[in-house]
């Protein structure tokens, strides 16, 4: 994507620092073969040749309705068919994808975003901002059931302003609405009478849909047309839902599988040592969490909070539940990959003493704490739950594991039970994260938490254009939130995902989302 | 024969009612489930507003009885209906799904069958000796192994270690058939595993029940060889309780494989009803549940009447 | 008692060591918590501890006793399998035989009830259920008990259909006994035979199914020992060739085998073979 370097956004210095901050983020190739790919020959995508991905996700129920993509499978078939305004790089910064460059006024109340002229969608018609409007009204209004909703409930209006730019007012000013409006859901597609078909395969992306199976596979062959040249280098894609663990690793040790998402923790040292196989791993905005009902005794008592805070090992965690691969939360929702990560806010420890402390003072000695997990919220989740047993055990508090079932886990214990295990993916900026579980009223606000000063500063947060004053704020946010938050966020995970070594991987990966930011079918090719 | 005839009347009649009790269990059981389709396929990501939404798109907001009612009116009618999740015509999705579960199990019933039949009958021959016990002990070891697990050690052997057939059995209406044998065998071989020790162990207890029978001493003292005896004069009247078994074992086939088609990424129909009743996709588990209980009529019934023509006995009753 | 000595004295090495095995595992799963020192989901040491020193097996994903999760495997996925193979067992002869012996409208009755049960996938049935009433011990018992009696209940009224007709049963029905006593004293006798042949395989099923709902997430619950989770949670380390799964499969394979040399056994001595 050198072509837009034209970016005009009144945020480049923010995007520049970003792009240094997050440089980091992927950590690359790890296998022992690696050094072939970090030799001195010029990186060299090969074009062509038939790529079969596993997924881990998938389920027959699945559709091409982007309203309502939530799973691993969806988002890779979403990058391989579809673009976006925008696409998040390895820096994980935001760049221009559909879009050749955007605008915002001081305010950042309205944006303006300049279509590229030369994209083609795969049924011959070409791309404009009445597509790029329909696209995202179809996420929006009283009937949609869309997952974007909430997300674009801050759309005030939209207008095109000729066939190639659209301009997008917002109610209040947001400084990161070019990555919000880019989110996975707004795939674009074609519009006809302002409407798209939410269940049509067409789109601009690397690859023209064949056939689709939900829950099996689906293969899609190279989009001769592409408008990015130097992308989609495979000839054709298929992606095969493999669920089972252990299918998806023998799948490809055996070669019957090119690249697989979602490594078994617990023997990625063995699949490491396999030939022809590599191990890759980065870091993302994924979280594991325990949110507590603030709105419900006894988790409305903030001693009992801080207690149970101060009553688990994460180190342990992270060594047992993720291996390794992951580092310690420190009970809010913002990675270290994030641009505004409070870095000088002291990390939480296992301190029974402390924790019996509070406790006390929370006057609910003897009382029996139930925490509700599944796997369903995260892999090893119950094992999660069983070790912070353990460990609250030694400050005296007695916790109750409850195993729930995994069907229907979302539905009837996540927001429901008092405690429970749940992840988050986790989002590319702070105000998004806040704003999504965090701020007053939100619908997915699972810990049912409401603070003044919290959600003041989220607002001016929003609005603030100058990076200093932001950064200020979001690190008394943090602070706000580990102090008194209902969320004890133990860890952060690590993507850690494998491919045999004919596949040539990005040199730096993005990692806002698994698989190089899902992208792996454009980005990726043959060795 | 009329005697025949008017019993599989009969049966017909009693199978469609067992259909239709089924059919109202399945409803009921999906009503009773916690969460609907709007939640499941919103998952994590479902707020009140889009999950309403989501419900009137579909039409779960009329009343339950009626929607019942809808649903039988179209079946009796040979409509189906479409899947909730994905508006795909459910004759179709599942037509796919059911072909591929049915070339398993016969893959499957191919190999395990004859196998089971061969082992018990020798088992019974060569009772109590060495190559009896053997046989129990390794077929009841291999029984006793959940399924996956069967199915983990194969793969190990026979593609990981010995790169003889595919860890997964990665199939679509487009591999030409031999492809597909080869590439079902693997699964195939696990299933035998789990279903020979049922069948073997009824084959051989079926024949030696009948071992002190007079006629069969008879047979003895006739000096007929202790093979001659088993198959010409015990298996024929043992028939009936091993085709009982047998079927049985057959529509586990169909019908149990779940575990089978998860580990070997198989597009079985069992995989299917699994993931719709995840998500409550009611029309997918109804007209899933009405093909395995309508294959679990139909085999019964074909038990009954091979019993009978194996039975001349039954066959002319006096 | 110096009888059943005697008809043990007798029996052959096959029984003698299913009777063995049976009783071994019988005392492990009663004596648990004095066989060993570790708690049942005590965490121990590190995770994958290598088998020798003071983990005899090493430990398991999260540095729990290997030896310790199979001993007490053993109470909970023994007991839980026993317990609930002999209510499918009792259920399902007492209908069989009230089936038989009434006959007319209850058997009708009980015989459509029960083909409905089993046109329904059990697998998917004990997911429906399960879901329902939620995932607790005493509900997945119960459940299974119910889907496995269908099957007893099949096999029980076969067997019993013949035994009612018999001049025997016709005679106590002449002498005015009641329905209790036909089944109990009559029927019931006669029809142990296959009930048991079929208890040893069931039990081996009840197991199986068990483990397979631990596949879908629906089965015994952690932290509680079982060997079906056990050899589940383990299970992708067999496709690099670790042999650790292996244990407590090979566990329940032994037993499985045991039961069935022992059903061998009494099914050789009611057939009345003399060889």
């Amino acid at each position: 994507m050198k072509s837009n370097n034209k970016f005009t956004s009144p945020l480049n210095a923010d995007v520049s620092r970003r792009g240094f901050l997050g440089g980091t983020a992927a950590l690359g190739v790890t296998a022992a073969s690696s050094s072939a790919l970090m030799g001195k020959k010029a990186y060299a995508a090969k074009k062509g040749g038939h790529l079969r991905a596993g997924i881990a996700h998938g389920s027959t129920t699945d559709s091409l309705d982007p309203a309502t993509w939530e799973n691993g499978y969806t988002l890779s078939l979403d990058y391989t068919l579809f673009n976006h305004i925008g696409e998040v790089d390895h820096t994980g910064a935001v760049q221009p994808e559909l879009a050749e460059s955007w605008e915002a006024s001081p305010d950042a109340r309205t944006w303006s975003f300049k279509l590229r002229k030369d994209v083609e969608f795969h049924n011959g018609k070409t791309l404009e901002a009445s597509d790029i409007i329909a696209s995202i009204e179809y996420h929006m209004g009283e009937d949609t059931k869309s997952a974007a909703k909430s997300l674009l409930a801050q759309v005030k209006s939209m207008k095109a302003d000729g066939k190639n730019e659209v301009v997008i007012e917002l109610e209040a000013g947001n400084a990161d609405f070019p990555y919000v409006i880019s989110d996975y859901h707004i795939a674009i597609k074609p519009s006809k009478d302002g409407k798209i078909d939410p269940m049509s395969g067409i789109g601009t992306g690397p690859y023209v849909l064949e056939n689709y199976e939900p829950g099996v596979r689906m293969t899609a062959t190279k989009n001769k047309n592409y408008f990015k040249s130097d992308r989609g280098h495979f000839d054709s894609v298929e992606l095969i839902t493999i669920i089972d663990l252990a299918a998806r690793q023998n799948a490809l040790t055996t070669g019957e599988i090119d690249m697989m998402d979602r490594a078994d923790l617990k023997t990625v040292h063995l699949l490491k040592r396999q030939k022809g196989v590599n191990v890759m791993e980065t870091v993302g905005y994924k979280h594991y969490t325990m949110p507590m009902r603030t709105d419900t005794a006894p988790f409305d008592n903030n001693e009992l909070r801080l207690a149970l805070k101060h009553s688990v090992d994460r180190e342990e965690l992270v060594k047992k539940i993720l291996r390794g691969h992951g580092v310690v939360g420190n009970d809010h929702p913002i990675s270290p990959t994030n641009q505004y990560h409070a870095e000088g806010l002291a990390q939480r420890m296992y301190d029974p003493d402390k924790a019996k402390f509070h406790f006390k003072k929370a006057g609910l000695d003897g009382t029996t704490i139930q925490l509700s997990a599944a796997d369903a919220a995260f892999p090893g989740a119950v094992d999660a739950a069983v070790l912070y047993k353990e460990h609250a055990a030694k400050a005296g508090i007695d916790i109750e594991v409850v195993r729930e079932p995994n069907d229907g886990y979302w539905s009837n214990v996540w927001m429901k039970k008092g405690w429970c295990a749940c992840y988050w993916g986790g989002r590319p900026t702070e105000d998004w994260m806040f704003t999504t579980a965090y701020a007053a009223g939100a619908d997915w606000n699972d810990t049912f938490w409401k603070h003044d000063r919290f959600n003041e500063l989220l607002l001016a947060a929003r609005a603030e254009l100058d990076s200093d004053k932001r950064r200020t704020m979001y690190y008394e946010m943090q602070e706000i939130v580990s102090n008194d938050g209902g969320v004890v966020v133990p860890m952060f995970a690590n993507y850690v995902f494998a491919a045999s070594d004919k596949i040539l991987p990005s040199e730096q990966m993005a990692g806002n989302w698994e698989l190089d930011g899902c992208k792996f079918a454009e980005r990726w090719s043959f060795a | 024969m009329s005697q025949i005839l008017k019993m599989v009347a009969q049966r017909f009649a009693l199978g469609f009612l067992t259909l239709f009790v089924v059919s109202l269990i399945i409803f009921l059981g999906i009503e009773l489930l916690p969460g609907d389709i709007a939640e499941e396929i919103l998952g994590q990501s479902a707020t009140p507003e889009t999950v309403a939404a989501f419900r009137t798109e579909l039409g779960l907001d009329v009343p339950a009885h009626i929607r019942y009612f809808d649903w039988l009116w179209g079946m009796l009618n040979g409509d189906m209906g479409r899947s909730l999740a994905n508006k795909r015509e459910i004759s179709e999705l599942i037509g796919l799904r059911f072909g591929n579960t049915l070339f398993l199990a016969v893959t499957a019933a191919a190999i395990s069958v004859p196998l089971a039949l061969t082992l018990g009958v020798l088992a019974a021959l060569y009772r109590h000796s060495f190559y009896d016990r053997a046989v129990n002990v390794v077929t009841l070891s291999s029984i006793s192994f959940p399924e996956f697990f069967v199915a983990y050690i194969l793969i190990f052997l026979l593609s990981v270690t010995f790169p003889i057939f595919p860890s997964i059995a990665n199939i679509s209406d487009a591999t030409p058939f031999w492809e597909k044998v080869y590439k079902v065998l693997l699964p195939a071989l696990t299933l035998t595993l789990v279903v020979v020790a049922h069948m073997m162990r009824m084959t051989r207890a079926a024949i030696i029940n009948l071992l002190a029978s007079p006629y069969i001493e008879m047979a003895n003292l006739k000096g007929l060889s202790r093979a001659r005896v088993i198959v010409k004069h015990a298996l024929p009247n043992a028939l009936a309780p091993i085709i009982n078994v047998v079927v049985i074992n057959l529509a586990y086939l169909i019908v149990g494989v779940v575990v089978v088609e998860v580990v070997f990424v198989y597009p079985g129909l069992g995989q299917l009803m699994v993931d719709s009743v995840s998500k409550r996709d009611l029309p997918v588990v109804q007209a899933s549940a009405m093909i395995f209980a309508g294959t679990y009529v139909l085999l019964n019934l074909l038990a009954d009447i091979l019993s009978i023509l194996t039975n001349p006995r039954l066959l002319h009753p006096r | 008692m110096n009888a059943a000595l005697k008809l043990l004295a007798s029996a052959p090495w096959s029984a003698k060591f299913g009777i063995v095995v049976i009783l071994g595992y019988s005392i492990v799963a009663i004596f648990a918590p004095v066989l060993t020192s570790y708690g049942e989901t005590e965490i121990v040491g590190a995770e994958f501890e290598p088998w020798g020193g003071d983990f005899i097996l090493g430990t398991d994903s999260l540095g729990r006793d290997m030896v310790t999760r199979l001993i007490y495997g053993a109470r909970n996925t023994i007991g839980i399998a026993f317990l609930t193979t002999g209510l499918a067992f009792a259920l399902g002869s007492v209908m069989g035989f009230l089936a038989a012996a009434i006959s007319g409208w209850v058997d009708q009755l009980l015989s459509r009830i029960v083909d409905v049960l089993m046109a329904i996938p059990a697998l998917i049935f004990g997911l429906l259920v399960l879901t329902i009433v939620g995932t607790s011990i005493v509900n997945m018992v119960l459940v299974i008990a119910v889907l496995e009696s269908t099957r007893v209940f099949r096999l029980a009224r076969a067997v019993a259909m013949g035994i009612v007709v018999m001049d025997y049963v016709e005679a106590s029905r002449l002498r005015g006994e009641g329905l209790w006593y036909i089944m109990s004293r009559e029927v019931l006798p006669n029809a142990l035979p296959p009930l048991v042949a079929e208890f040893g395989l069931r039990f081996c099923f009840v197991f199986l199914f068990i483990s397979a709902l631990s596949f879908l997430g629906l089965g015994i619950q952690p932290p509680t020992a079982d060997w079906g989770s056990m050899v589940r949670d383990n299970a992708t380390l067999m496709t690099f060739g670790d042999i650790t799964p292996l244990v407590p499969a090979a566990a329940i394979a032994l037993l499985t085998v045991a039961v069935n040399f022992v059903v061998d056994w009494f099914l050789h001595k009611a057939s009345g073979l003399k060889e």
